[in-house]
């Protein structure tokens, strides 16, 4: 296994960068969307709630590979094409983004309602008083759930071997099919997700201890 | 226009409908077996046995941090290098018993803590011993509490099985793959409906979902 993995280095540290990059890509661009769709959620406007809602039902609710392959294979029939890892990217980030949107509107729901009324009768505007007081309040409660959507987004990024996205999955499949030695080349790329996920796992149970 | 009436015909559509069964029939299976599992991996990390718990303690957290495909391919390739000859349907609820146990471990382990150690000292202090306790008493309470938990889990469980396309399990993806590598032109239309078959089968578990959570939110 050892030799397997010092003939074949490179690859295995090119598909775990794509993972890192990957995953680190989506978390940004899913908590900003997921944010965004949280705040839309809590919004007195009917109509605005209503599209947050029905943007969240729907990515919770298809499975991640069928959104990555609707970024692969339906939009360049009307879109320029992209290349897998684009697209792969994008799947993960609209389809985490709806999860951050749940996490992060159980937290805003979880701010007391005197917090919005008090700003609004000190002459906040909403968007005032939900940027300064209530989103960095709900932010700091979220902070362990959040940690756990960022390890099943790393698992999930896994998905990106469909699609041909360079991933540490991706390039596992390749070595596998190379050198047929199928278990101990899963078994390091195993490893590899350990070394991403494990640590991250442990942080967050410390952390829900402590904020507990 | 003509693209979607041809690729919804009769005989795409009795094909693809053969597919969702095998995905539910796979997600059943798996969602038995693995809230059995689960359910004793738990218990044992919750009790602390010598030795058991921690070691119980250190293979569940692996393979919750591991992704799912990865252990898919651990069961596809390697259980026939141990002797066991397997057709994808096996490896693939092997595959998700193996991880959804120890996702549900995790869960029931936190549904036994959240309930209250008064209950354990009451039954303790009314004669029943730790096991009867445990069963009669700490049990009973922690499931109920647990079922949002657990049945959003199995939402996830259902939309998993697709990653089972990739060892040629015969599911809903793949019969989908399979009816649009015949004319590309059925692309769009065959993603159309399976995400609409895949967002009925789970929207209505994530209600029932959503359903029990504010009942039972009431009766705690």
């Amino acid at each position: 296994m050892w030799q397997l993995f010092t003939q074949n280095w490179q690859d295995f540290l090119t598909g775990f960068w794509h993972t890192i990059l990957s995953s680190i890509i989506a978390l940004v661009f899913s908590f900003i969307l997921g944010s965004g769709f949280a705040i839309l959620e809590t919004n007195p406007n009917k109509f605005w709630r209503g599209v947050a809602k029905v943007y969240v039902e729907i990515f919770r609710n298809i499975p991640l590979l069928v959104v990555t392959m609707f970024f692969y294979l339906v939009l360049p029939k009307v879109l320029p094409a992209m290349n897998g890892f684009t697209a792969g990217t994008i799947g993960l980030t609209l389809y985490t983004s709806a999860f951050i949107a749940e996490t992060v509107r159980s937290g805003l729901q979880s701010v007391g309602t005197g917090q919005m009324e008090g700003c609004l009768a000190n002459g906040l505007s909403y968007w005032q008083a939900m940027k300064n007081v209530i989103l960095p309040q709900a932010l700091k409660i979220t902070i362990p759930p959040l940690g756990n959507q960022f390890i099943n987004l790393i698992k999930n990024s896994s998905v990106l071997a469909f699609v041909a996205g360079m991933d540490l999955m991706y390039q596992g499949d390749v070595i596998a099919s190379n050198t047929f030695q199928t278990i101990p080349t899963y078994i390091i790329v195993g490893i590899f997700y350990l070394i991403l996920t494990l640590p991250l796992s442990y942080y967050m149970q410390y952390l829900e201890k402590k904020l507990a | 226009m003509q693209n979607w009436i041809n690729a919804y015909s009769a005989t795409n559509l009795r094909f693809l409908l053969q597919g969702l069964w095998v995905t539910i029939e796979v997600s059943v299976i798996s969602i038995l077996l693995s809230f059995i599992i689960g359910l004793i991996l738990g218990t044992i990390r919750y009790v602390r046995i010598k030795y058991l718990s921690k070691i119980v303690g250190v293979i569940v957290d692996v393979i919750r941090n591991l992704p799912l495909l990865l252990i898919i391919f651990f069961t596809y390739f390697g259980l026939p290098a141990m002797g066991i000859r397997v057709n994808p349907m096996i490896a693939a609820i092997t595959a998700m018993v193996v991880f959804e146990a120890a996702m549900l471990a995790e869960i029931v382990r936190a549904g036994i803590a959240a309930v209250p150690k008064g209950q354990m000292e009451g039954a303790r202090s009314n004669g029943m011993t730790y096991t009867q306790a445990l069963f009669h008493i700490i049990l009973p309470q922690a499931l109920t509490m647990m079922i949002p938990a657990l049945l959003s889990q199995f939402v996830s469980l259902v939309k998993d099985t697709s990653l089972a396309t990739i060892i040629v399990l015969p599911e809903l993806l793949y019969h989908a793959q399979i009816i649009y590598s015949q004319d590309p032109n059925y692309i769009i239309p065959m993603y159309a409906i399976i995400a609409v078959m895949y967002f009925i089968l789970c929207f209505c578990l994530s209600r029932l979902a959503k359903y029990l959570q504010t009942r039972l939110a009431n009766v705690f």
